[in-house]
């Protein structure tokens, strides 16, 4: 048994922690956040050149391997860093998607450019009515000769601001809620039809609200076979949701760090206040979350690697754990720096926004506490 | 990373499976998978089949009469007992004594005392809480002071699980003077309870069981060739052991079989409609449990890793003892709320050998009101969970004070 990253996975997670002391502290981090696209277009060309954006796809594709534990060392320090670049929307998940369910012809087309950080993906999936259930789509996909034409509203879209195309999950058949009848398709976000709201989340994501008006889409630019998309989607969903589950670890471990470091430097009543015992033992039982969250994302991500990228109750524990520990580092972590961790000048603050977006970003804890269940 | 079992191990558990198949004594398995209490003799019974099949001492060096198991055969192996409803063997002599003997002891302690341990000929138990010095076990007053080549022991030993059948006690005794500091003041003494001046008092625990003792030293001359290793160092050598001892500490094989024990309890269950399986709140207690328990068990297979690649186990493991106590404790409450009212009847005798009276509620309801009474100990022995929370404070964390 051996839970070490191979040396490949460790030199990435050096990278990734070089990148983040030198480019990325947390004045420089404020900057991206408040700029026009909610990221920078220069650290986006550091990841392609860096050889980040390949990591999500297999050799064939134009990756690194693509293995679900490869996702891991980036993905945490990205977490450690509160990176809000588009790698999880934009490369895992519409990226994800495009190699999974893409013909070679659109493969050829989009993933160099991807890889190569030329093109911005996004996966619009969610809508206002359906919450976490991904079967839940009311957008719709008639057919109009050799065009669909779309027509639906899509909410909170991570990287639909800046994404020159759109990965749209739409019904070409069934009724909301059915497993059947959904399709991907390709939309170019200049297309006539389609308008953006774009915003930036609590957590400094950039996202938008989304809406389809008779949008034409020509039946070439459809994903994967018409009406079967859910299972593949299911998949990519997991992924990211693996994905995020490691970036909440590193984020937590930070989190527990910088917890500690400022409990041994305050002082309150002559001393420490690390040595106070009551504030002891809730820095043990952080530790003790960030831990076992630490745990279940090396089940999940081995759980998913041996069975094909397909493991639904191994990738939900992991999140409904995983969430819990969010919660819970995070707001312990706000708690114990006191007053100035309820401002936003300071980085805890704002890992915990982030904390409290895991948790709930691809279905909530109580969602995937319910799916493990079923 | 690699997580799965490779050929070797597969195999190795099919031998392990089939050793327990055939050796288990059907009676004892019954009481294991029932958690009713065994007697001294199913205890014995156990670990001489393990003994002839030279499988009793899975942790000692081959020398001694281990196994060599590597750190996954030993997961195997603790993962397959549970599953079979092999009993634990009791650490006292096995896991407690024994490593301080082999570690710290001389040549001739080593011949004397541990061939016995082996072969289950002699039952241990182990003196280190007093009824003044629980969690601060350094203040510990029983005292042994020197007279010729012997030591004259006394004071109260208490907690001393199962001393009613023991015939030796290791002991933790101060040697020292008040002017030593409590650390070097204190040495580990391996005493015979046949000695004169020893007594032994029954206290019974929440589920009405004698489970554990007081033992009072009046006077009682112990021979200083029992003394382990040096005067004074007895705290190290029992503080070095309880960092290393620590397979199998999170007990998952065990709870694991217990949570499938409640969920296919919970199936059968219900308030007249639907099952308690079925009941939203329920379920979702049972599910989280589940979620902790697979956690734990991860955590463990990491220090497991950790340690089969040379790292030592370090305080980390104290995380196992919190978390696998906690979900053990859970699940027994699962298993309380399945028993609905039949878990009130307080009639302990239906669980014994040879009981032919008419039974009280159905199957053993009654049972896991007491396990859960009983189990509560869990999170408070060993170093209790707030102890345990202080090492990782100290050692992990680095928060002094």
């Amino acid at each position: 048994m051996d839970f070490n990253y191979s040396e490949e996975q460790q030199m990435l997670a050096d990278s990734v922690r070089r990148f983040v002391q030198q480019d990325y502290d947390f004045d420089s981090r404020r900057q991206v956040v408040d700029g026009e696209d909610f990221f920078s277009r220069a650290h986006w060309q550091t990841f392609a050149e860096l050889g980040w954006l390949m990591v999500p796809f297999a050799e064939e594709d134009g990756g690194l391997g693509g293995n679900a534990v490869d996702l891991l060392p980036v993905m945490e320090e990205f977490g450690k860093g509160m990176v809000v670049e588009p790698f999880l929307p934009c490369a895992v998940l519409a990226g994800g998607l495009l190699a999974e369910c893409g013909s070679d012809t659109q493969k050829a087309e989009l993933l160099p450019a991807l890889v190569e950080g030329r093109l911005q993906l996004a996966f619009a999936f969610a809508e206002p009515q359906g919450r976490f259930n991904l079967a839940d789509i009311d957008c719709r996909a008639t057919r109009d000769g050799d065009h669909y034409r779309l027509n639906g509203h899509k909410s909170v879209v991570l990287n639909g601001g800046a994404a020159e195309q759109l990965v749209v999950a739409a019904r070409t058949g069934g009724d909301r809620c059915d497993r059947e009848g959904i399709s991907l398709f390709l939309v170019d976000v200049e297309s006539e039809g389609v308008t953006r709201r774009r915003y930036k989340n609590v957590d400094g994501h950039g996202a938008a609200d989304i809406w389809l008006r008779d949008v034409r889409v020509a039946e070439a630019a459809r994903l994967g076979e018409e009406g079967k998309a859910l299972p593949a989607i299911e998949k990519m969903i997991d992924r990211a949701t693996l994905a995020v589950c490691a970036e909440a670890v590193g984020a937590m471990d930070s989190a527990l760090e910088k917890t500690l470091e400022y409990t041994r430097t305050r002082k309150q009543f002559g001393r420490p206040i690390a040595s106070f015992q009551a504030l002891q033992h809730r820095m043990a039982e952080m530790f003790i979350e960030c831990e076992q969250a630490r745990s279940m994302l090396l089940m999940a991500a081995t759980q998913l690697d041996a069975n094909g990228g397909v493991a639904p109750r191994a990738v939900s524990a992991a999140k409904s754990r995983i969430g819990r520990a969010a919660r819970a580092v995070g707001q312990e972590a706000v708690q114990l720096h006191g007053g100035i961790g309820v401002t936003d000048e300071l980085d805890v603050a704002h890992l915990f926004k982030r904390l409290t977006a895991v948790q709930y970003l691809f279905g909530s804890t109580n969602f995937h506490t319910a799916r493990f269940m079923h | 990373m690699e997580t799965s079992f490779n050929e070797g191990e597969l195999a190795f558990r099919d031998q392990v499976r089939a050793f327990l198949h055939d050796a288990l004594p059907a009676d004892i398995q019954r009481k294991t998978l029932r958690g009713l209490h065994l007697e001294k003799e199913d205890y014995v019974r156990w670990q001489k089949i393990l003994y002839r099949q030279g499988w009793a001492a899975v942790n000692w060096p081959v020398e001694y009469g281990g196994t060599g198991w590597n750190a996954t055969q030993k997961a195997i192996w603790a993962d397959e007992c549970a599953r079979a409803g092999a009993p634990e063997v009791l650490p006292f002599g096995m896991k407690m004594v024994a490593p301080v003997i082999y570690s710290y002891g001389s040549e001739e302690q080593k011949q004397r005392f541990l061939p016995d341990i082996l072969a289950s000929n002699v039952w241990w138990c182990q003196g280190y809480s007093e009824p003044n010095a629980g969690s601060d076990l350094a203040s510990l007053k029983t005292t042994a002071v020197r007279d010729g080549d012997h030591y004259i022991v006394n004071g109260t030993k208490t907690w001393t699980t199962l001393a009613q059948f023991a015939d030796w006690i290791f002991c933790l005794v101060r040697t020292g003077g008040p002017e030593v500091k409590n650390q070097q003041a204190i040495s580990f003494l391996l005493v015979d309870m046949k000695s004169p001046g020893i007594t032994v008092s029954p206290i019974h625990t929440l589920d009405g069981y004698p489970e554990v003792n007081e033992v009072h030293f009046n006077n009682v001359r112990v021979p200083v060739e029992n003394r382990i290793g040096e005067e004074g160092r007895g705290w190290t050598y029992a503080k070095v052991l309880l960092t290393h001892e620590r397979t199998g500490i999170a007990r998952v094989p065990q709870t694991r079989r217990r949570l499938e024990a409640a969920r296919e309890l919970a199936a059968e269950t219900g308030d007249g409609g639907p099952t308690l399986l079925e009941n939203p709140a329920f379920a979702q207690k049972l599910a989280e449990t589940e979620i902790e328990l697979l956690a734990l068990e991860y955590t463990e297979l990491r220090t497991l890793a950790a340690v089969s690649t040379g790292q030592a186990p370090g305080p980390e493991s104290s995380i196992l003892k919190i978390k696998g106590t906690e979900v053990a404790q859970q699940v027994d409450e699962l298993h309380v709320e399945i028993a609905g009212y039949y878990g009130m009847p307080f009639v302990p005798e239906q669980f014994s050998d040879g009981f032919d009276g008419e039974h009280i509620g159905p199957g053993d309801a009654a049972a896991s009101w007491l396990r859960y009474f009983n189990n509560r100990k869990a999170s408070i022995y060993g170093g209790s969970n707030e102890i345990q929370k202080n090492i990782i404070c100290k050692a992990v964390l680095g928060l002094g004070g």
